[in-house]
Order: structure tokens, then C-alpha cells, then sequence
């Protein structure tokens, strides 16, 4: 344990070191990640206004709430893994890290946190701003508040195991960045970005809720809405508890299975 | 005990492969004809602790298919591989504390930032004790010359300065055993005595066994006593360089400069395989009748001076690749 602590130590101070050389893109990132959100809201808003002040029970204040937390909650899930990976392997740069007796899930873990956090600079001012601009409002109880919390660790961990896995399908080719984009689109769609999920038709709904995606984003921007019933709170984490179940399960398998094929096609 | 045995090694590979042209890359995506390519064929041998080994062959030989399985990155086809008891493959902890691999052009620092924050992650990985790490660091500083290097992101290091620094970071663990596969490669030749130094000089010290490729024969020359000679996948010749010379080159060279050329018939004492105006000649004469050839030499013509040189070992290296037949 105290070797694993030690080790993440010294990697987040790596990464943050590494990614304080980008200062740049943290600026572009920063409009990128506001400006989906900002144009969303405008867009809803106006459509709500045209429609006497709501769309299927959306204000154009709920509709700021929901692409608000959408963008947070995203943000706070989201891994870039399969595009690096595909470029590892590809590069011959995964070799070393199968050198190291740390297994190098944890690098990329580490990663992503020391991002997250340094981006915390970015997204925090921008969250600010967006509230300020466009007068969010929130029905949040303390249950609600409470599961959110778990909700969105879950959903963190699900999305990391899910997003890990899909990299791993480079070790049986190094064409994967097709069905790398269409995992994104579908989680734009299924994971409640693009717009809430309620105003899918509903075997769309009870796809992204069978599939893994609701559970990756839309569940937890729903509890802080106050949009999921008191009675549906619980089947819902364990529902998206179940899916986190499986999707390490799968990337376990996956990873034995993947490596022993990488190191029998050539490293 | 050996650190390293491996019997009857085997890494066999299938590859896919189709014709020129856009008709055979739309039928290879029904039908993908395989064929298999064995990379290592009953590869045998062992290396004592502190034992130097080089491995020999051109490219595509399968010294580094031999190298990634001893160090675990592929697992053979078939045959035993042990290495300090482990099995490779497993990548044990335990295991992969104890070696290194330096590939020559991959590298595992860090690009944008300074390569002591790489050692620094290394220190964590590999549970390094901080006197222990203070140590190796300095010692490793000191005979590398790393001093002014360290603080510098990687990016902008030479090639030869960020090589110093990769094989740093491959020893701060103080492994016993040492997979080198091109250490040298592209860099000049001061910086390839440097390295050479140091790999001899931490073997030294610290008894690590070293299996090393290189295309540069130099470095061989200079750290292996025994070499092993790889060719199609087959071990060729395993001893040492010495022995290999008197097998592979019966001949040895004799030149002689001569006050001039006139009036000599050459030939009659031996092949001349090279002359001069200036009268350097050099003969090519089988090793028994050095003697009796230079001594004829001497008293039949007006030579200024005499030497006896074995043949470049290059050259015999290509010779054993060209027979092909196993000693």
C-alpha cells in the first residue's frame, strides 16, 4: 500500500509538471469546454421562450442547470485513454511500461486525476460564469445531494474501466480509431450531453438506461436536478453499480487476454 | 547457479499477408492468407552472473525477439527461458525489479520534463531506499557525466546526452541483469567509449550479468568475452572471440613496407591482397606459415617494417553469416 501511495505520489507530480509545459492548449481547452455548454443553453433557452417558457418541463433556467452539471460531470469522467493507447502501441512506447513492476493502469489513472485537478483552475471560473450569465436552478435535497456524490465516483470509475477496456481492443489492432469515434457519439447521444435523455423517445431512453451510458453522466446530472424520484435513487446507483461490476470484470479479462496477445504478436 | 538458462527456445510468429492492389486487399477481408515466420528456432544457452555476453547477427536475426522474451515482453512458442529462477513472462514484481532493458531507440523518460523527475518516478516504482537512490544517483552522475543534464527537460538533450540519461534511469535499481539491445546506436564515437566504459565498469562493480547487441563490433570487442552469433534464428557460434577468430579466419595478414617495390616477385611469398606505390604490401597467408613466410621476408627483402595482424573481426563475423553452418 505505502509503495502504491508513493508511486502515485511521484506520478502526479509528473504529470502536473508535464501538463504545466502545455499552457496553451489548457487555454484553448478552456473555450472548448465552455462553449459547448454556453451554446446549448442559448439554443434550449430560445426554444423554451418560442414555446411559452418551457420544452417537456425544462425552463430556460433548468436547461442552464442541466448543461451546467452536464459539462461538470463530464469533465470530472472523462478519460482520453483509447486515443493515447492506440498511439503506445503504435509507437512501441508501451513496451517500457510493461518493464516496470507497477502495472500501468496506474499511470494513467494518476493522469487523469493530475489533469482534473489542474483543470480545476479552468473549469471552476467558467462554472462561475455560466451561473452568473444564465441564473441556473437547482432542486437539490440532501438524499439527492448524497447520492450524487456516489453517483458520480461510480460514474468516474465505470467510465474509466469501460474507456480502459476499449483502449485494450489496440492490442488486436492498431486500427481502432473508428470505432473509437463511434463509441464518442454514442455516448454524446446515450450519455445525456447533447440534451437530457427524456427527450429521446423511449427505446432510446430504455437503451442509454440498459446500456452503460445513462450511468455515466445523465444519472448523476439527473440527481442533482432533482429529476430522479426518492423511490428510484437506490435501484438507480445499483443498477449503475452492477454495470461498474461488469465493466471491471470485462476489462480484467480483457487485459489478460490482450496482453497475452501482445506479447505473442510482438511487442 | 546460471542467471539466465533458456532451452530449446521457439518464437514463431504468423503474419497475414496479401497481394499488391485494391482486388487482393477486398478478398484478404474474407480470406487472410497467414504465414507463419520463426523468429528464434531451438535457441539453448546460459549466462553466469557477471558474465558479459554479446549477441551477434544481422538484422532480422532474432536477437531482440530473444531479448524481449528473456525480459518478458513476449512469450515464446515453446522451450524453457529462466531468469534469476523467474519465468519470465509471468512479469513478476520480483522479477521485474531485478532487470533492465535498454532499447535503443525507444525510450522510457519522460519527453517534456527533466529526466531527474523521471529517476525520481523510477525511485518510486522500484521502492528505491533514498540513501541507496543518493548513492547509485551520484556514482551514476559521476561516471556519466550527467551533472548539467539532469535539469534539462529531455526534449532538448542530444541524442548521445539523453541516451546517458536513459541508461541511468534503466540502472537505478541496480539490476542484475542486463538487456542492452542497441545501446550505442547513432551515436558518435566518443560517446559510444563513454557507454562502453560504463556498461564494463558497472558490471564491475556491481557483478550484473549484461546480454548486449550491438552492430558496433567495438563494443563487443571491448565488454564481450564470449559472443553468441545469431543468424535466421539459429544459434551459430557460442564462445569466445578469440576461439571464434581461429575458427573462422585460417589466415592472417602480414604487411611489410618495402624501401621499393622493383624487381620482386611478390606473389612467390604469399596472396597479396593490397599494395602501394609507396611500398606497403600486404600478404594473406595461412596461420601455420606466418612464421616461415615472415622469416623469408626478412631475409630475402629490404624491408623497413613488419607487422602480423589478425583479420578485422567484422570481417570474420560476415564469414560465419556466409557459411551458415553451425559450430
Amino acid at each position: 500500500m505505502r509503495h502504491i501511495t508513493d508511486v502515485y505520489r511521484a506520478l502526479f507530480s509528473i504529470r502536473i509538471a508535464e501538463l504545466l509545459q502545455y499552457r496553451v492548449a489548457l487555454v484553448i481547452w478552456l473555450i472548448e469546454v465552455a462553449l459547448g455548454p454556453i451554446i446549448s443553453i442559448v439554443i434550449w433557452s430560445a426554444v423554451a421562450r418560442a414555446r411559452g417558457g418551457t420544452v417537456d418541463g425544462y425552463t430556460s433556467a433548468t436547461f442552464a442547470a442541466y448543461f451546467l452539471i452536464a459539462m461538470l460531470v463530464n469533465y470530472f469522467t472523462q478519460t482520453w485513454v483509447f486515443w493515447e493507447f492506440e498511439w503506445r502501441v503504435r509507437e512501441g512506447t508501451f513496451s517500457p511500461l510493461l518493464l516496470r513492476p507497477v502495472h500501468p493502469i496506474h499511470g494513467d489513472i494518476a493522469q487523469n486525476i493530475a489533469y482534473k485537478l489542474l483543470m480545476l483552475t479552468v473549469i471552476i471560473p467558467v462554472s462561475i460564469l455560466i451561473a452568473i450569465v444564465f441564473h441556473p436552478v437547482f432542486h437539490l435535497t440532501w438524499l439527492a445531494a448524497i447520492a450524487f456524490v456516489f453517483a458520480l465516483l461510480q460514474a468516474f470509475v465505470l467510465r474509466f474501466a469501460v474507456e480502459w477496456a476499449l483502449a485494450l481492443l489496440t492490442f488486436w489492432s492498431t486500427r481502432v480509431d473508428v470505432l473509437n469515434q463511434l463509441y464518442i457519439v454514442v455516448l454524446m447521444l446515450l450519455s445525456g450531453q447533447l440534451v437530457p435523455l427524456a427527450f429521446f423517445p423511449q427505446p432510446v431512453q430504455i437503451a442509454a438506461t440498459v446500456l452503460p451510458f445513462r450511468w455515466m453522466v445523465a444519472f448523476p446530472v439527473e440527481l442533482c436536478l432533482g429529476s430522479v424520484a426518492p423511490g428510484e435513487i437506490l435501484p438507480g446507483l445499483a443498477a449503475q453499480s452492477a454495470w461498474l461490476l461488469l465493466s471491471i470484470i470485462i476489462l480484467i479479462v480483457m487485459w489478460r487476454t490482450g496482453i497475452r496477445r501482445y506479447s505473442a504478436v510482438g511487442a | 547457479m546460471p542467471s539466465i538458462t533458456i532451452k530449446r527456445l521457439r518464437k514463431a510468429y504468423k503474419v497475414y499477408e496479401r497481394e499488391a492492389g485494391v482486388l487482393a486487399a477486398v478478398r484478404s477481408l474474407v480470406r487472410r492468407k497467414t504465414r507463419e515466420i520463426v523468429a528464434v528456432d531451438d535457441v539453448s544457452f546460459e549466462v553466469e552472473p557477471g558474465e558479459v555476453v554479446g549477441f551477434l547477427g544481422p538484422n532480422g536475426a532474432g536477437k531482440t525477439t530473444t531479448l524481449k522474451m528473456l525480459a518478458g515482453l513476449l512469450y515464446p512458442t515453446a522451450g524453457e527461458i529462466s531468469v534469476l529462477g523467474h519465468c519470465p513472462w509471468k512479469r513478476e514484481k520480483a522479477f521485474l525489479s531485478q532487470i533492465t532493458m535498454v532499447m535503443g531507440q525507444r525510450s522510457q523518460l519522460i519527453w517534456d520534463i527533466p529526466a531527474i523527475d523521471s529517476f525520481e518516478l523510477n525511485r518510486a516504482i522500484y521502492r528505491i531506499p533514498l540513501p541507496t537512490y543518493r548513492d547509485v544517483l551520484d556514482t551514476l552522475t559521476d561516471l556519466l557525466e550527467l551533472g548539467p543534464l539532469l535539469q534539462k527537460p529531455v526534449r532538448t538533450l542530444s541524442l548521445g546526452e539523453r541516451m546517458k540519461c536513459e541508461i541511468a534511469a534503466a540502472l537505478l535499481h541496480r539490476p542484475q541483469v542486463l538487456f542492452l539491445d542497441e545501446p550505442t546506436i547513432g551515436l558518435d564515437v566518443t560517446m559510444q567509449r563513454r557507454i562502453r566504459s560504463f556498461i564494463g565498469e558497472y558490471n564491475q562493480r556491481f557483478g550484473a550479468s549484461v546480454l548486449l547487441t550491438s552492430h558496433y563490433m567495438a563494443d563487443v570487442e571491448a565488454l564481450c568475452k564470449r559472443i553468441i552469433v545469431i543468424h535466421h534464428g539459429i544459434i551459430l557460434f557460442d564462445g569466445d572471440l578469440t576461439s571464434l577468430v581461429e575458427r573462422f579466419s585460417p589466415h592472417k595478414k602480414i604487411v611489410v613496407s618495402l624501401d621499393t617495390l622493383n624487381g620482386y616477385d611478390l606473389q612467390a611469398y604469399g596472396n597479396v591482397v593490397e599494395h602501394s606505390d609507396e611500398g606497403r604490401v600486404v600478404f594473406q597467408v595461412p596461420k601455420d606459415e606466418v612464421a616461415r613466410v615472415t622469416g623469408k621476408l626478412l631475409a630475402d627483402l629490404p624491408i623497413l617494417d613488419v607487422t602480423i595482424e589478425d583479420p578485422p573481426i567484422e570481417s570474420v563475423i560476415e564469414q560465419v553469416f556466409a557459411q551458415e553452418v553451425i559450430v
